[in-house]
């Protein structure tokens, strides 16, 4: 997992989307207790106060909240994971228009592009 | 929790080897909790002044202060120190080293050693000078981080080892290091290590020209650690 990190972005904010892509996929369940932070910053090979700091923005988005002697846990609110995840997926959509365009397709073009690849199947 | 509680204070520190400086006027403050990476190029001052820290080098100008104490015998107490050199007499075994710890150190974990060394393949009982510099850098590293101390200084820990004995090496320091105490590591493999760093040091001639939380300046200059390093050094 050593490599995994772009050298040229902040560590956290990588930790962070990962941890949203876990929890959107349901990788990490709704409710469900995270590891101490000493423990994930190993199993992540980052330094614990980069895993800390991660950890207090995920808390910030709400999507993790803190009880004060027990631990950290996922948020139980489906409401904002569903949030997080359309906010994601519409970025993801967002860059794909804004590669698309400076390729010199139009928006009709892209459509329709799209739309043959899925009547083909999307690969994979 | 001691997190976030002055280590170590350096005030004014300058050191001269006969006409050439090798530390101008160093100021620096470090708390306890943190991974540092001490980053510079050749006689830029590093080794000089992590010898100054463990009390290698006693003739200075300026202060320095390990916990309020004066490098000596009682901060020698405080600090896990590993040299860029292999001070083992090729006689010896990791066993015999160990017993030296032992009675040296009351801070050293013997069982913690001898996990850490069979963990990293190596045999208490094979002799030093049937092992590879890899291997001597390994077992170094072992005796070092299995003591408990308040600082950790590491000068060079990963030069002669291999990329992949590296990740593990590194993943050693983390799973070893008790977050109460600060780790500073010097190092010309940046691009390999600055994921476990949380804050950089730069020294360039003698003086510390960039400090600072790690995340912070990725985010600023939009560069890995490594790239700015090698702007700032650009030859």
């Amino acid at each position: 997992m050593a490599n995994q990190f772009q050298a040229n972005m902040p560590i956290y904010l990588q930790l962070v989307d990962q941890f949203k892509h876990r929890i959107i996929s349901g990788e990490l369940k709704v409710g469900s207790k995270l590891e101490s932070v000493r423990d994930l910053a190993v199993q992540f090979e980052v330094n614990p106060n980069t895993m800390q700091r991660a950890l207090a923005e995920l808390e910030r988005d709400g999507l993790v909240y803190s009880e004060r002697t027990s631990g950290r846990y996922i948020t139980k609110d489906k409401e904002s994971i569903n949030k997080m995840r359309e906010k994601i997926a519409q970025e993801i959509i967002e860059q794909f228009i804004e590669k698309m365009t400076s390729l010199g397709f139009s928006i009709q073009e892209t459509l329709e592009l799209f739309q043959k690849k899925i009547e083909e199947g999307v690969s994979k | 929790m001691t997190k976030g509680k002055e280590l170590i204070k350096i005030t004014d520190l300058t050191k001269k080897y006969k006409n050439k400086t090798a530390l101008s006027n160093v100021n620096l403050q470090l708390e306890s909790g943190h991974i540092i990476g001490l980053l510079g190029p050749n006689g830029s001052g590093k080794t000089t002044l992590i010898k100054i820290i463990t009390g290698v080098i006693k003739d200075y100008k300026g202060t320095v202060a390990i916990e309020g104490n004066k490098p000596g015998e009682k901060s020698k107490a405080l600090v896990s120190y590993l040299p860029d050199t292999s001070y083992f007499s090729s006689w010896m075994t990791p066993s015999d080293m160990i017993s030296l710890f032992k009675d040296f150190y009351s801070d050293f974990d013997e069982k913690k050693c001898i996990d850490m060394l069979h963990k990293l393949g190596l045999n208490e009982n094979q002799k030093i000078k049937s092992m590879s510099k890899g291997m001597i850098e390994k077992f170094q590293l072992c005796l070092v981080m299995s003591r408990n101390a308040k600082l950790y200084i590491l000068d060079e820990p990963i030069g002669g080892v291999d990329p992949a004995a590296r990740d593990f090496i590194l993943d050693t320091i983390l799973t070893n290091y008790n977050e109460d105490a600060t780790i500073i590591m010097s190092t010309h493999l940046i691009s390999d290590v600055e994921r476990i760093f949380d804050t950089v040091l730069f020294l360039k001639d003698g003086e510390i020209v960039l400090q600072g939380d790690i995340d912070n300046i990725r985010e600023s200059e939009g560069k890995s650690i490594d790239e700015l390093f090698r702007e700032v050094f650009k030859c």
